[in-house]
């Protein structure tokens, strides 16, 4: 018997992902026909409550709020387009075949169960790709202005893992101008009174009453005023976990809280140790470092990644004769070359780092050069693709990129764990979803380039708008619990009493201390690559350190106002929380896969070496009441569509 | 290579709520490398006073890549500072030399209420998008993306303006407090695209007065084209008044119609 069905038989908590019978192609919309609907006059009986104003949840919003039901959306920033999804550059996927070059949904469905290295649901997936086609409609519909080819019609570019051209892209800022055309849509319901817009209030607690999602707690960031909101369902479309490392390409607020609090809560946290480390960031230059910066990933398509061959080498990169350069990613991947995957180029970044051979001078980096594509196709096309990637480049590494290589090495960057969620992105907790980089359901162990934006696009526009009606329809005219109701009032307290408690340790240590510190053990040992020995180094020094986090914190100032070191108390709190699942997680799959590498399962070419027989399985962590006693339920992944195969991109 | 730079005084608006008395408030930096960036070292220095004892300087900020918009500091009287095209979060000390003292304030605009130190409150470009910065297009029913070819200037000429990150600091440039510039990188955006002809005109007018509701005039002083990190160009402001001045006559006959 497989370790995969021994762990079903154990389950504490039966999983059902819900997936519709029939034909791969046709699931999706076997379900659409089959689901329940709510009259378009009875909507408005229905209030929907949205956290999150990224691509999923701005997206959502809007679709619901178009659609007429109450929607209450909260956001921790000042405004609804600020969120995170603003930062992706490259560019966002659509199977529209445009270029004739043989794409279509059944390819990018192929490529995206591969790419997550046949770790996910293929149900979702399939969805994913076919909604992929509307979502290029829609943005286009919005105004989104897409690159375009001299004729008018829209440009395309390739991205890592695909061998075609799909990638649609706005210069170098694809996720601000999606988001853009997201928070436009939504601003257009605020307006129009579909939505309440609360801003400047971060969630502190999910509700569940009678085994259903009640509402939720939160904070105003502003007066420091606990509150409580109830709605018939809630939606987490809060982003993923990237910043537990510290050093990441997250944007500085970016935290679990929302995730970790419903975890708490009951909903189940699956593939926590599934993380993405994007190749191509700027290296660390010193140790006061708030963040690291992502060069999109679209750089590969004409930069070529190379590292000198001695060790010993001083000369700066243009006097380095090609006989000296190691173009590891063309050597190693041909047929993909620089364009191959994410965890497959950091892992070959880290091995050239690591053999001595780093350039720049904390030797932490290796060159990503244009000479060759300037050489081909002149500066001026050069600068039109990549400008302002470029001047961004330029600003923070203080080098011109046109004359010197870029610097690059691999940080945090996405995170594919997250919320257990059911085909309808439902967590195991009825009514109350998840959206986005929040949930875990469609990149496996390994995202693809272009494919966050597609994703979080897809469920907030196409996917909960549908499944969300289903859930609501037989509620109609039925009582919910309002903010009366006692477990409201005892989640409010606890808040409370949780930000009351971070002010009265009066330690000497600032809540940025100890993420700093938790990130450096997090990096160590879970990161790019992870041992036995590592993850149970990092489950004796966690814990430790979140023994002094509790005893030695210091924060100052007051609850009752504006008090950005205490939100981040809450926010390293959860953190250390994760952070012990992470690494519970990591050393319990015993097998490589995407974005987790155990260096004790590797082939002889030290590529990642997966274990279908035992590990072929979504491991959704139960909370235990100790954040290290986790309780592990499994689902078990069945491929009807794609054959198992070794990821090979040689 | 990286550089030390050496004792640094900074004099920093610290106000405790919309209505306390805000002060300047001295804090030195002995020494800081020039690779880090202008809110590392405000992070250095929250570090400090959070572990002598003292309150954190509350300002905005997230992305750090020079995208989100959210970073918001005067800096020696220049939005986001010395370096032109560039936002607070993408300012690195480099631009700096030994000795400096360097003022930082937050926007001042009476559209931009101050929350606490160095945060104000920019709600108001949230109220401008709502009043019309959109294309109506509800989700379901879009057409083919290739199905209305655009030209590649006019593509680019919209996403030139579509570039805006709503930071504010036109606003904060700007003597009388305008947006001008973020309204009509907005409509200038919208209404150069074929999908943004149905609204065009009824665009333009709600936008535009709902702008006049929250912000100061513009008398065409270019304080803010200098100040944005985006270097979106005034032209904008001339296409918002061309189209304003057009739609009080189209949608006066639309009117008359209904």
């Amino acid at each position: 018997m497989s370790l995969t069905d021994q762990l079903l038989a154990q389950n504490s908590v039966q999983l059902d992902s819900k997936i519709p019978a029939g034909p791969m192609a046709d699931k999706w919309n076997t379900y659409k026909a089959d689901m329940k609907l709510v009259n378009p006059n009875n909507k408005r009986k229905f209030k929907v409550i949205v956290v999150g104003t990224g691509l999923a949840g701005a997206s959502a919003a809007a679709t619901l709020a178009e659609l007429g039901y109450q929607v209450d959306a909260f956001t921790f920033h000042d405004s609804a387009r600020r969120a995170h999804s603003i930062a992706a550059q490259g560019g966002i996927n659509g199977a529209k075949n445009y270029k004739g070059d043989g794409d279509s949904i059944h390819r990018l469905f192929y490529d995206t169960v591969k790419g997550g290295d046949f770790r996910a649901r293929e149900a979702n997936v399939h969805r994913l790709a076919e909604n992929s086609v509307d979502i290029i409609d829609q943005m286009v519909a919005q105004g989104v202005p897409f690159a375009r080819e001299y004729g008018g019609l829209l440009d395309n570019r390739s991205f890592g893992g695909a061998q075609v051209s799909r990638t649609f892209y706005a210069r170098g800022q694809t996720g601000q101008q999606l988001l853009l055309g997201a928070y436009q849509q939504f601003s257009r319901q605020v307006g129009l009174g579909g939505i309440r817009l609360f801003n400047r209030t971060e969630l502190v607690d999910v509700v569940v009453i009678d085994g259903r999602a009640a509402g939720i707690v939160v904070r105003d960031l502003v007066t420091g005023e606990v509150t409580s909101h109830s709605a018939h369902a809630v939606v987490l479309a809060t982003g993923g976990y990237g910043n537990v490392f510290f050093l990441s390409t997250n944007a500085m607020a970016c935290n679990v809280t929302a995730a970790w609090r419903a975890h708490r809560k009951g909903a189940l946290f699956a593939n926590p140790c599934y993380t993405q480390i994007h190749p191509t960031c700027i290296p660390q230059s010193d140790e006061s470092q708030s963040k690291l910066t992502l060069m999109s990933e679209s750089l590969r398509n004409d930069g070529r990644v190379w590292v000198p061959t001695n060790p010993d080498e001083t000369r700066p990169a243009h006097e380095i004769p090609e006989s000296e350069r190691d173009y590891y990613l063309e050597r190693l991947y041909p047929s993909f070359g620089n364009l191959a995957p994410r965890d497959i180029s950091s892992r070959a970044a880290k091995r050239a780092v690591d053999k001595g051979l780093g350039v720049g001078a904390k030797k932490n980096g290796v060159y990503l050069d244009f000479s060759d594509a300037i050489k081909r196709l002149g500066r001026e096309v050069v600068e039109e693709r990549y400008g302002n990637l470029f001047e961004m480049y330029e600003r923070i590494a203080g080098e011109n990129p046109y004359d010197t290589p870029m610097r690059i090495y691999p940080a945090s960057h996405y995170t594919m764990g997250g919320l257990w969620v059911d085909y309808e992105l439902m967590t195991n907790i009825p009514g109350l979803y998840a959206a986005g980089e929040a949930n875990f359901s469609d990149h496996g162990a390994n995202r693809l380039g272009a494919s966050a934006l597609m994703q979080g696009l897809s469920d907030g526009y196409f996917v909960l708008p549908y499944t969300i009606g289903n859930y609501l329809a037989p509620l109609l005219n039925k009582p919910v619990p309002g903010t009366d109701h006692p477990e409201f009032k005892a989640a409010e307290t606890a808040a409370k009493e949780r930000f009351a408690g971070y002010l009265a340790v009066g330690g000497t240590k600032s809540p940025d201390f100890f993420h700093r510190e938790l990130g450096k053990i997090i990096w160590d040992y879970c990161g790019m690559e992870r041992t036995e020995q590592g993850l149970e180094k990092a489950l004796s020094e966690i814990p430790a350190l979140y023994e002094e986090f509790k005893k030695d914190l210091r924060v100052t100032g007051d609850a009752e106002g504006l008090n950005q070191t205490l939100e981040k108390a809450g926010r390293v709190d959860d953190f250390f929380q994760l952070g012990m699942l992470m690494c519970k997680d990591a050393l319990d799959r015993k097998e490589s896969c995407g974005g987790h590498f155990r260096a004790e399962y590797q082939t002889d070419d030290g590529e990642a070496l997966r274990d279908d027989v035992n590990f072929c399985h979504v491991s959704a962590w139960q909370w235990g009441g100790d954040p290290m006693k986790p309780v592990l339920n499994v689902e078990k992944l069945e491929f009807e569509e794609v054959h198992l195969a070794t990821r090979s991109y040689k | 290579m990286s550089n030390t730079i050496k004792n640094i005084t900074l004099k920093v608006w610290r106000q405790a709520g919309p209505t306390a008395q805000g002060y300047f408030e001295t804090h030195s930096i002995p020494e800081i490398t020039d690779e880090a960036s202008f809110l590392e070292m405000l992070d250095i220095l929250n570090d400090r006073l959070v572990t002598e004892g003292k309150e954190a300087i509350v300002f905005d900020h997230d992305c750090r890549e020079g995208i989100c918009g959210t970073c918001s500091l005067m800096i020696d009287g220049q939005a986001h500072g010395p370096q032109r095209g560039t936002a607070t979060c993408q300012l690195h000390m480099r631009k700096f030399s030994d000795g400096d003292s360097i003022t930082i304030e937050p926007w001042r605009a009476s559209a931009f209420p101050l929350i606490k130190d160095l945060m104000v409150d920019r709600s108001a470009f949230d109220r401008i998008i709502e009043s019309g910065g959109y294309i109506t297009a509800e989700t379901g029913g879009a057409p083919d993306a290739n199905l209305i070819p655009i030209a590649k200037p006019i593509a680019d000429a919209a996403m030139d303006s579509a570039e805006c990150i709503g930071c504010g600091a036109c606003v904060a440039a700007c003597p009388n407090g305008a947006a001008n510039l973020f309204t009509a990188a907005k409509v200038a955006h919208l209404n150069r695209l074929p999908q943004g002809q149905a609204e065009r005109y009824s665009r333009v007018e709600s936008m535009v007065e709902t702008m006049d509701e929250y912000f100061g005039s513009c008398t065409n002083h270019g304080e803010c084209e200098a100040a944005c990190p985006k270097e979106i160009s005034i032209d904008v402001i001339a296409l918002m008044h061309k189209d304003y001045r057009k739609a009080k006559f189209a949608n006066r006959k639309d009117l008359a119609r209904s």
